[in-house]
């Protein structure tokens, strides 16, 4: 009965083994689908690449789904696993630096890692930014704390805070995503091809 | 030469799930790098780390603050992008940018990108992994408040950025 660790079902020490493992398959999986190209990233702001909206709509989809169905089969306990917090003007805030920084770099943490594996400078120089930018929070927390620490709503999931059935949020969230593949297919023909 | 996204998108969600099947947690990115920055600090000034209210939640007397599931996990993603890149021909030095911009404002513009995604992630407690796809797989709230946010957020100033790209 899922989740396997937690419940104790395979030693802890097997916990940094299977670590690596994920990220070895997640790294691969992003630098295969073209994440570690900054240029193909940004294409989703610019409407002549559509790789980030789809990779990361239909993984969301995908895990979901997948999350619910092991739920509802009895192999997963969706009450044990880890809910993100919800710090509303925190992830409001952050999210709306993060946005910037996105656009300006051309890399998330994640694919940033993928370019630094393949040699691209422009990636090594993001990291080093990231962890400036980790360095500038720590040093001014005081400044920050109050929305890092404040506003916290609990670690709550759309069910909490509206009341909605999971398997119909799942759905709906399923048909904006295919609607907005289609969008951004009907997009990418309109948009002046980018070569890179 | 790229998977297709559907494909690559299919076998991610794949490896959410596998994740939190196993460890009840997602993935993330940007946390391995908070724990290199207080492992920095922690080793040039110990005093300052341990006086410090953010530096101090990352620390404890028996353990680097590097020991942490998420660093492991990246180096995972390093070496998986390398073979990845390495069976597909990828792997060289160098800067990736438009014909219209020079590689110093590539870097430049990369290491201020940079600068704010990290600030960015402390704020919102994680990244696009850690805070919107791993919080979005479970139906959080803050998930997807970060998700919409980073993305509207990208769309309203894509226009200011678009010399570096297009």
């Amino acid at each position: 009965m899922g989740p396997i660790i937690p419940n104790g079902l395979i030693p802890i020490e097997w916990d940094s083994i299977i670590a690596i493992f994920i990220g070895i398959c997640f790294g691969f999986v992003l630098e295969s689908s073209g994440f570690s190209s900054s240029r193909k990233l940004a294409g989703v702001f610019y409407g002549y690449d559509f790789a980030v909206l789809k990779v990361f709509f239909t993984a969301a989809v995908v895990s979901v789904i997948g999350i619910y169905y092991m739920d509802y089969l009895g192999y997963l306990h969706i009450e044990q696993l880890y809910i993100h917090p919800t710090f509303l003007w925190g992830a409001i805030i952050g999210g709306v630096i993060m946005g910037v920084g996105f656009v300006a770099g051309g890399f998330c943490p994640g694919t940033s890692l993928c370019a630094v594996a393949i040699g691209k400078l422009d990636a090594w120089v993001y990291v080093l930014g990231i962890m400036l930018g980790v360095l500038l929070f720590s040093e001014l927390f005081t400044f920050f704390e109050p929305i890092y620490d404040g506003y916290f709503l609990g670690n709550i999931t759309l069910m909490d805070s509206f009341g909605w059935n999971p398997y119909w949020v799942i759905f709906i969230f399923s048909i904006i995503a295919i609607v907005a593949f289609a969008v951004a297919n009907v997009v990418r023909k309109r948009v002046k091809k980018v070569f890179y | 030469m790229y998977w297709n996204p559907y494909f690559g998108g299919f076998l991610l969600g794949l490896i959410i799930i596998f994740t939190f099947y196993l460890t009840g947690r997602g993935l993330g990115a940007s946390g391995a790098m908070k724990s290199s920055v207080v492992a920095i600090v922690d080793g040039v000034a110990p005093t300052h780390a341990q006086n410090n209210a953010y530096y101090s939640l990352f620390l404890s007397d028996e353990d680097t603050p590097l020991n942490t599931w998420l660093v492991f996990e990246a180096l995972g993603i390093l070496i998986g992008a390398f073979i990845s890149g390495g069976l597909a021909g990828r792997i060289r030095w160098r800067v990736q940018h438009s014909p219209k911009i020079s590689s110093k404002r590539r870097l430049a513009f990369a290491l201020g990108g940079g600068l704010l995604f990290g600030l960015g992630a402390q704020i919102a407690r994680g990244c696009t992994s850690g805070a919107a796809l791993s919080g979005m797989a479970v139906l959080s709230v803050g998930g997807f408040i970060t998700m919409l946010a980073i993305f509207g957020s990208a769309y309203a100033v894509a226009y200011f950025f678009r010399k570096n790209w297009i």
